[in-house]
């Protein structure tokens, strides 16, 4: 276990330390790396550890980005933009999440997906507030591309921090273990006392938040927005598959899965633009048979083989 | 528009939703995956249809049974090959596991078709009654999908394998002990929903231009189509798909065109926080 929190330190360090020593491609990567460890984490919160499958992070990846960059375009300072988004987010997730929470399952799954394409619809056809399918142009931070790319690095690590200390904080506190209980035995956890609802909404905001948050600041680092980018069926895919691709309820796998991911797709796939969608598919189908408990597993299944097989609940 | 103009519009829109979602109702029903592949199902029969009228002649209508014995195959060795081997994990398993095979099957279609529209053209004239137009080949699509329906609904109520196949879905571990062959049940029942998404989509190729980029919103329609009838029955489906081709058609004619399809979504919410099953939700697939 020890090892493995000396690699994440050297990582982050190397990460920290990206504009000093690597060029703008690098410090693009690393800020890339650290917005999807955000996503991930955020959705191990509800997907990984309360075992509700949500394909909805896209949804919120959008609103965020949206409301972090109409608030811009209507003269807010950045930051305060961002602050604005989050917090836009959060009252949407609660709302959302009190309906469609009620769900299970499959019916969950689906409702989660018609969210991201309701938000992609709206989003397109209410052009005068968004710009439709034309886009919409944020203001470009000044200060040139390495002063740029320095503050969205860091903007990006914070989120995610954020993100890995919310995750420690699930793995070992209360609503942690209520969430666990919930995976495990919905209507058990209710008897005994869990607040199940509450607990749940709770799951979904924060997993929620931490999409609004990098949505916003993915708007202002890339200056540009449209419907189909902000809401983005591949995100709202690609983001549990990397969770799972590390080992989804767990703190680490998601950021294993994320470099894993990231460090593929930068070495292997962005050779091969014309089938980047069949590269991830194979990948997904490989990944479900070969590699279910994802990569962490690996090693976890050699000192504890009981554990790694628990971990496979069979549908209802 | 006149407003009954507006109605057989939609229950033409209706009926085939009705036999695109009535196979994916199937499979969700029976085996318990959501086959995120069923709106490439539906694409690529369409274009197995598009292409047998182009390069072979071949009439639209003469196509649909092909389009859906190629399908049928498609998804016999799809289940026997990938989707049996998840078949009893949790749905994230199941769901993303599809959701990657769509990915892989949109980017093959994408390549093997490019994503620019094509359409057949085949004028067959029009009917006209109390004010009412409808061109013959709309008509003819909208009666085949209603046959296909009542065929599937027959082959469940009336066939032994559709005997067999509500025996699993009612209860899986009493099939077994019936002497059902379980997984084989599994694949026909997964390669039936594939024949009538292909079946549907060569229907729909007669009347709409197709491109492997529709396939998200296909699939899209057939969620809610499943919800707003709810799952596990024929006359279910069809329920739901005349409600959703009615709403499309009010709400093209009354809100704009843009705002259609987010009303279907809208509505498809609305109704899962009320009733989490559907409106006409039940146990066994009849």
């Amino acid at each position: 276990m020890r090892t493995r929190y000396v690699l994440l330190a050297v990582g982050v360090a190397l990460l920290v330390l990206l504009p000093a020593y690597g060029g703008n491609y690098l410090v693009r990567f690393g800020t890339f790396l650290c917005m999807y460890a955000a996503l991930a984490l955020g959705w191990n919160v509800i997907g990984g550890v309360t075992g509700y499958p949500s394909f909805a992070t896209a949804a919120f990846f959008g609103a965020g980005a949206y409301a972090g960059a109409l608030l811009q375009v209507a003269h807010a300072p950045m930051p305060l933009a961002w602050v604005g988004a989050v917090v836009f987010v959060a009252a949407a997730a609660t709302v959302v999440g009190f309906m469609i929470l009620r769900l299970r399952g499959h019916y969950f799954a689906v409702g989660s997906i018609a969210l991201v394409e309701v938000a992609r619809l709206v989003a397109s056809s209410w052009s005068d507030l968004t710009g439709g399918g034309m886009g919409l142009n944020v203001p470009i931070l000044p200060g040139g591309p390495e002063y740029a790319g320095m503050v969205f690095l860091y903007s990006m690590f914070a989120v995610a921090a954020a993100a890995f200390a919310v995750g420690l904080w699930i793995e070992h506190g209360k609503l942690g273990f209520a969430l666990r209980c919930i995976q495990q035995n919905e209507d058990a956890a209710d008897m005994v006392g869990v607040n199940t609802t509450a607990c749940k909404i709770a799951a979904f905001v924060l997993s929620a938040v931490f999409a609004g948050a990098a949505g916003a600041i993915y708007a202002s680092w890339t200056a540009y927005l449209d419907p189909s980018d902000a809401f983005s069926i591949l995100l709202t895919l690609k983001v549990p598959v990397m969770a799972m691709l590390g080992g989804a309820g767990t703190v680490l796998g998601p950021i294993v899965g994320v470099v894993v991911f990231q460090a593929m797709e930068e070495l292997l796939w962005s050779n091969f633009l014309e089938i980047h969608h069949a590269i991830l598919g194979l990948m997904i189908v490989g990944l479900i048979f070969f590699l279910p408990g994802g990569l962490l597993s690996l090693g976890a299944r050699r000192r504890m083989p009981a554990r790694a097989t628990s971990r496979e609940v069979p549908a209802e | 528009m006149s407003e009954l103009q507006i109605l057989v519009n939609g229950l033409v829109l209706g009926s085939l939703y009705a036999c695109m979602a009535v196979g994916f109702s199937l499979v969700w029903g029976v085996l318990n995956v959501i086959n995120m592949l069923h709106g490439s199902f539906i694409v690529l029969g369409a274009y197995i249809s598009f292409f047998l009228f182009r390069h072979a002649g071949v009439h639209p209508f003469v196509s649909v049974p092909i389009a859906a014995a190629v399908l049928f195959a498609l998804g016999y060795a799809l289940q026997r090959g990938a989707i049996n081997r998840v078949v009893a994990r949790p749905v994230l398993t199941t769901l993303t596991l599809t959701f990657g095979l769509d990915m892989l099957a949109y980017n093959l279609m994408i390549l093997a078709f490019s994503a620019t529209p094509v359409r057949i053209i085949l004028d067959l004239g029009r009917v006209e009654a109390a004010g009412v137009i409808v061109p013959v080949d709309r008509l003819a699509a909208m009666l085949l999908a209603l046959l296909l329906t009542a065929v599937l609904y027959a082959v469940m109520r009336g066939s032994k394998i559709g005997r067999a196949i509500v025996a699993v879905r009612m209860d899986r571990d009493a099939a077994t002990l019936m002497g059902i062959q379980v997984e084989r049940i599994y694949a026909v029942t997964f390669a039936l929903g594939a024949l009538m998404a292909g079946a549907a989509g060569a229907l729909l190729a007669l009347i709409f231009p197709i491109s492997p980029t529709m396939s998200g919103q296909y699939l899209g329609k057939v969620f809610i189509v499943c919800v707003l009838g709810g799952l596990g029955n024929v006359p279910g489906a069809l329920a739901g798909g005349f409600a959703l081709g009615l709403i499309e058609a009010f709400a093209g004619v009354y809100l704009g065109p843009q705002n259609a399809m987010t009303m279907g979504y809208v509505l498809m919410l609305l109704l899962l926080l009320v009733r989490p099953t559907g409106l006409m939700g039940r146990k066994g697939y009849e």
